[in-house]
């Protein structure tokens, strides 16, 4: 597929701002998939670490469609074993933070179940990560 | 001995009995716990973002005040009991030590409080009696021996991760085995004690809790534990409270009850605990250990 220049630039730009915002070098990644493999929300994903990686280094903006980010819980799992250093939760953080910073949250407080028995330890966290 | 301490939100609402029985423990060891006045929110998750220094405010504050407290006491340590509080409030530190410019824009921006100067060591309770008490004073303070209770230890993650400001080994953890093992409790390794019990997912993602707890839960058993024990408040609500919906998807399911570690050394000093405030009652294994 060969992509038109404007198209290109849009898509440099995507990934200047992952890595502006999230400090890493999305280019160090060698698509070894320890992220993937460590990952404990894995299975929940609908594109495991190691392909949102490959998908930034080409500008590809169809991750912020995916449910990547949310289910990332932050564990830093991924970054301790990163043999690059890429620190992915930040990665994943500078997704959440790209569509937030639109104004989109990506939970509806008003319908959370069972909010009265939930700690606020566990709102905090939730609302920090989920809402702008 | 006092040192400063910060509480944080958990420990002073529903799971106060995680700090009432630290500070019995620490009692024990003429060790004072001096709450940080006027303490924040610690923000509870750090903000990973590099822009985002709004995030960090809070944590700098109590960290101020940690700096004030501690020039009256003849300290730098700020201890932290919450692994979350520890974790948050440590990254921060870390960062307005290695980025004079963003702990410039936070001081510039807390206008009612002197300056942070970045000096204060966050420590966790954990990693505080290992390098200035002792396990082994710790052991021989104690007024009984856990008599062989079969406890796994659960870190989850953010007293291992990430690297620069883990207590212990990120893959396989030793303080809290060495720790319980002196005590007398029997430890059990398991392949789940650094892995994520799904976190703040539990607000809006419950069934992926629900299935971490009943895997976590269930591999602690099938090696052999009587009990977890742990140090984070988030982690101990889907470990203990979250077995009840473990219960209602997997009716077989077997619980177990969860510890605080200061629960389990206010133990060793011959202290009760406040079994009511456990969704899992511990009356039945400590029972069985002949430690009630």
């Amino acid at each position: 597929m060969e992509l038109k220049e404007d198209e290109i630039a849009k898509r440099e730009e995507f990934t200047r701002r992952v890595e502006e915002l999230s400090g890493q070098n999305i280019f160090a990644c060698y698509q070894c998939g320890r992220c993937s493999a460590g990952c404990p929300m894995v299975s929940k994903m609908d594109a495991i670490p190691s392909m949102i990686m490959r998908l930034l280094q080409f500008g590809d903006m169809r991750v912020l469609e995916k449910n990547t980010c949310w289910v990332c819980a932050s564990c830093y799992t991924c970054d301790v074993r990163c043999p690059k250093g890429i620190d992915i939760a930040k990665v994943m953080e500078a997704l959440r933070q790209i569509k937030l910073r639109t104004n989109i949250n990506n939970i509806d407080i008003g319908k959370i179940e069972g909010i009265e028995e939930l700690p606020q330890i566990a709102l905090i966290a939730n609302f920090r990560k989920n809402t702008g | 001995m006092d040192i400063p301490y910060f509480p944080g939100c958990s420990l002073k609402s529903n799971t106060r009995y995680f700090e009432d029985s630290a500070r019995e423990f620490f009692a024990e060891l003429g060790i004072n716990l001096v709450e940080l006045p006027e303490w924040n929110c610690c923000g509870t998750v750090y903000s990973l973002t590099t822009d985002d220094i709004m995030r960090h405010i809070a944590s700098v504050r109590n960290l101020v005040h940690a700096q004030e407290l501690g020039k009256k006491l003849g300290t730098n340590k700020l201890m932290t009991l919450c692994a979350m509080c520890y974790n948050t409030l440590a990254q921060v530190n870390a960062l307005a030590r290695s980025r004079p410019d963003d702990l410039k824009t936070a001081n510039e921006f807390i206008d009612d409080l002197p300056d942070y100067e970045a000096q204060v060591e966050v420590v966790h309770a954990l990693s505080f009696l290992n390098e200035n008490v002792s396990f082994e004073k710790v052991a021989k303070l104690a007024k009984r021996k856990l008599n062989g209770l079969r406890v796994a230890p659960y870190y989850g993650c953010l007293l291992v991760r990430p690297e620069h400001v883990k207590i212990d080994d990120r893959e396989k953890p030793a303080l809290m085995p060495k720790l319980f093992g002196l005590l007398g409790a029997t430890v059990v390794d398991f392949p789940y004690s650094v892995e994520c019990c799904g976190s703040y997912h539990t607000v809006n993602m419950k069934d992926v809790v629900v299935e971490k707890t009943r895997t976590i839960i269930g591999s602690a058993r099938e090696n052999g534990a009587d009990a977890i024990v742990l140090s984070c408040p988030l982690c101990e609500f889907n470990l203990d409270e979250r077995q009840k919906d473990v219960r209602m998807k997997y009716p077989g399911f077997e619980r177990m009850p969860v510890f605080y570690f200061t629960e389990l050394l206010a133990l060793a000093m011959g202290k009760k605990i406040n079994m009511g405030a456990h969704y899992v009652s511990p009356e039945n294994v400590l029972k069985k250990y002949g430690l009630v």
